[in-house]
């Protein structure tokens, strides 16, 4: 009966974790599937939800801003709107430029919001971190970590119905066409700047409602409980792994992929203790191989994206 | 002043080290038309490599350099011809995204194979000279050696793009892939003389890093944003931008310590890329946008 609670709960948050990982898959999507703009800056919008969502919703205290003790939604609308404001700014300079100016400056932008949030401690508590992070429904009877993977999972439904009618309309359309054939595009009178902007910006907004849902479960923020680039590492993965431009190739991705890290964490935990750091090592050596043999042998992911039809005009 | 004059000694210091980076940054999305992110990780490789040597055979940080150097250019090639080669056909996009997988298994490897602590060539301080005439300037013999080699390298580098024909076949094709090809450049051959050249100096960065700070498996990573900052400033695809690109990133983040905390040292970096992108995103030296 003990074991069969232990892996119920360890289930509940394999998938709690796939969850939130399936909200920036499918941001990234927006922004790299759809668009064709690289974003290695995945950890600074996640970063920014996250920290965004925790001051607000935490109980006020003296050592950092806030909190301010406002509802869960409150956060993630917060937490939206935050990332939102940063994805336009680096949206803005960027988005005239090939997309490696994008992936520099959005590395760049990571790094900045990493640097910000460890030494400012007035707004973020700095190294300490800021702790105590509530779920939604926290002190009622329905608060459980199952009632919990059942939010982010109304979540990831709901961001996927948004993407995949974006995907469809004609806006998705001339996303598509900027990714296939930017010259074309242009000539056809499309304002490719606008909408690459557009399409960043939104994909960014995601990225934060996922760090806001991150937070919430995981309930303690510190800059180091990031792994920042390891974060945005396996996003990426996930995505390509699942087929990129694919929203469901999205999600898939995400449980895959993270059941390809968690299972590396199982039988690295086999390792003896001391060798700890190398075992950490060892399972990024793993899957930066696996996103390589992705890349050289099915580049388009286990599901590969199909457009949707096109409707004959009736004569 | 004198403290305007010291961090400017600094600031050319960390300067040669982003410019041996930046110039295979820069050669490399010439040839190739991707920004390379495991530069930051051939530093590392590099870097580490050079402690290899140095622990097996006894020699100076100094002579460990080619040493090191050589065999970065190796493993350039070699992952160039085991995975980059493959996916070059595709979008070059693709390179990009393997290359930022690649950063992630170099720096895996390095801490499997030398652990996530701090490393030194050497251990103990060197006394710096003491320059009078200078109003009292404090200069390293390392530093000074620092300077000159990279100088040195930096012109071994002009002289083999103006006098060769490989050298000029290079340029031709990072000024115009089209007519490059069709008037018979061999490239294949200058590809993998651009990792050659890439690694080597990236080999050099990371050593000479080592030799001015320490070594951790994520001194490479760190020094990527500055690194790319000096290739964008200096005109990407321009390995003469990258030097400009270089010294001006380098002076102006030791510089920046008078004003802000030294953490914000990377931001600095950043903050003259951004207004670089915004202003002039084809760089002081017009690279290609």
């Amino acid at each position: 009966m003990m074991e069969l609670t232990n892996i119920a709960s360890y289930l509940t948050s394999f998938l709690t974790f796939a969850g939130v990982y399936a909200v920036l898959a499918l941001g990234l999507n927006m922004q790299w599937g759809f668009t064709g703009q690289f974003n290695i800056g995945i950890a600074g919008f996640f970063a920014v939800g996250a920290y965004t969502s925790a001051i607000l919703t935490t109980p006020s205290s003296p050592a950092y801003l806030g909190g301010f003790g406002m509802p869960f939604l409150v956060g993630l609308l917060g937490a939206i709107i935050a990332s939102t404001v940063l994805g336009l700014i680096v949206g803005l300079i960027t988005a005239r430029l090939r997309t490696d100016y994008l992936a520099i400056a959005s590395i760049g932008i990571a790094e900045m919001v990493r640097l910000f949030v460890k030494n400012e401690d007035w707004l973020t508590n700095g190294v300490r971190g800021i702790a105590g992070i509530d779920r939604p429904l926290a002190g009622t009877v329905l608060d459980s970590g199952f009632a919990y993977l059942v939010i982010v999972a109304l979540f990831v439904a709901g961001v996927y119905f948004l993407v995949e009618r974006a995907y469809a309309s004609p806006w998705g359309r001339v996303l598509r066409a900027i990714r296939e054939n930017e010259p074309a595009t242009a000539a056809a009178g499309k304002s490719i700047a606008g909408f690459r902007l557009q399409a960043f910006v939104l994909g960014s907004a995601i990225m934060g409602l996922g760090g806001g849902l991150y937070a919430h479960f995981f309930g303690f923020l510190s800059p180091e409980a990031f792994m920042p680039l390891y974060g945005t590492f396996l996003v990426w993965v996930m995505l390509i792994a699942g087929g990129s431009g694919n929203n469901r190739g999205a999600i898939l991705g995400a449980i895959v992929v993270w059941g390809v890290w968690s299972g590396t964490d199982l039988l690295t935990g086999l390792l003896p203790s001391e060798h700890a750091t190398q075992a950490a090592a060892l399972r990024v050596l793993l899957i930066g191989v696996l996103l390589q043999v992705i890349l050289v042998l099915r580049p388009e992911g286990i599901l590969p994206e199909k457009p949707p039809k096109l409707i004959a005009r009736k004569r | 002043m004198i403290d305007i004059l010291q961090l400017l000694v600094y600031g050319l210091v960390l300067g040669s080290v982003l410019t041996m980076g930046a110039i295979g940054v820069s050669m490399i999305f010439g040839i190739l038309r991707f920004a390379h992110f495991a530069h930051g990780d051939f530093m590392t490789l590099g870097a580490y490599l050079g402690l290899a040597f140095i622990s097996a055979f006894g020699l100076s940080a100094w002579w460990a350099l080619p040493a090191a150097m050589v065999g970065m250019a190796v493993v350039a090639v070699f992952i160039d011809q085991v995975l980059y080669r493959r996916i070059r056909r595709t979008q070059p996009v693709i390179l990009l995204i393997a290359s930022f997988g690649m950063a992630l298994i170099l720096r895996s490897l390095v801490q499997l194979i030398w652990g996530s602590d701090n490393q030194t060539y050497t251990s103990g301080i060197q006394f710096p000279w003491q320059l009078d005439w200078l109003g009292g300037l404090r200069l390293k013999p390392d530093h000074l050696w620092i300077m000159l080699i990279s100088l040195g390298l930096v012109a071994s580098v002009h002289l083999f793009l103006t006098r060769t024909r490989l050298g000029k076949a290079m340029r031709a094709m990072s000024d115009n892939m089209d007519l490059a090809l069709i008037s018979g450049i061999p490239a294949e051959r200058v590809i993998v003389v651009t990792w050659v050249i890439g690694g080597a100096l990236a080999a050099a960065a990371g050593v000479f890093l080592g030799i001015d700070t320490r070594l951790h498996p994520m001194m490479g990573w760190t020094t990527l944003l500055p690194v790319f900052a000096a290739a964008i400033l200096g005109g990407i695809g321009r390995p003469y931008g990258a030097i400009a690109g270089g010294m001006i990133i380098g002076v102006s983040m030791e510089m920046s310590t008078l004003l802000i905390p030294a953490a914000y040292k990377p931001a600095v970096a950043f903050a003259i890329m951004v207004g670089m992108l915004i202003l002039r995103p084809q760089g002081i030296f017009k690279g290609t946008v």
